[in-house]
């Protein structure tokens, strides 16, 4: 269990590229060991959420299923596609800081943080059809799920824009330290925490 | 030219990862909408979808988040989590 990152000096540039990428094939926690602890909570508590879906699925299967049919297929997979291609993104960013370090790995980012907000954007453009329509968390439980754990969920994907922000700032240093290059590995864990969560939910409402 | 190019992308893990996540969400969706709503086994096409989906969680954290070349407690502890969390939903739905 090598920790190959575990200082915050500033990475002799070699060639204006990352004199470290041994980070990338030895064993260490990406990012920092606090990023992991938060995402073992949220995990817990999305499980939870999830648990509760499944079980008004499991009790209420009828009305699930007759709820499930008024939302928008192609909205929820246009979603997973943005979430999945932001992320996608992000992680070619993080690679790039560590093996070949310039204006790409910003502009990776940036991607990342373009195709959140098409995720925003949809998912503003699906609630606000299905509130025009007089469907809201009143209508029926699935409904009630639907908004508030899709709701949490927007709230996990606005916090993380905030996090890309910050992370594609420090990838645009010149020079990447150690400590850069933690930070940018823990907003990244983040974000892929954000796709990973999406992926369930839009199986549960959606799918199911 | 085109040739190396697809060979170049192809052997970089990151890329493998999404066209296979791209890929099964599409799959996840005929499981989910096609197969259920025009025929086949509704059990069946549930435990599809949720199986699925974990299986995209897992490449996710694998790849993405990178838990390939963490400590084996880290990558085993979300392993769990994962056959944990998708055992309990398929009982819920299908059992």
């Amino acid at each position: 269990m090598t920790d190959s990152i575990t200082d915050n000096r500033r990475a002799p540039p070699v060639g204006g590229r990352m004199a470290t990428p041994d980070c990338a094939t030895q064993k260490h926690v990406p990012g920092e060991v606090g990023i992991w602890l938060f995402v073992a909570g949220d995990l817990l508590v999305f499980s939870a959420f999830f648990v509760v879906i499944a079980l008004g699925y499991r009790e209420q299967t009828e009305l699930f299923a007759q709820s499930r049919t008024t939302l928008d297929m192609w909205v929820g997979v246009l979603n997973t596609f943005f979430l999945l291609t932001g992320s996608w993104f992000v992680a070619k960013g993080v690679e790039s800081c560590r093996q070949a370090h310039g204006a790409a790995s910003s502009r990776y980012i940036s991607l990342g943080i373009l195709f959140g907000l098409l995720f925003v954007a949809n998912k503003s453009f699906e609630w606000g059809l299905k509130i025009a329509n007089g469907v809201t968390p009143k209508t029926n439980d699935f409904f009630m799920y639907f908004f508030s754990f899709t709701g949490i969920h927007l709230v996990h994907v606005l916090v993380g824009l905030g996090v890309l922000l910050v992370v594609r700032n420090v990838s645009r240093r010149p020079e990447l330290s150690k400590k850069d290059i933690r930070t940018i590995e823990s907003g990244a864990t983040f974000w892929h925490l954000v796709d990973l969560l999406w992926i369930v939910l839009f199986s549960l409402f959606y799918l199911l | 030219m085109t040739r190396s190019v697809e060979s170049g992308f192809l052997r970089n893990a990151n890329n493998i990862a999404w066209i296979v996540l791209v890929g099964s969400t599409l799959f996840g969706w005929w499981l989910g909408y096609t197969v259920k709503n025009v025929q086949g086994d509704i059990r069946l096409a549930t435990a599809g979808v949720l199986v699925t989906a974990f299986v995209k969680t897992w490449i996710v954290g694998f790849q993405f988040m990178e838990l390939k070349q963490a400590p084996s407690w880290l990558r085993h502890g979300f392993d769990a989590w994962v056959i944990a969390m998708c055992v309990v939903l398929l009982i819920l739905c299908v059992g």
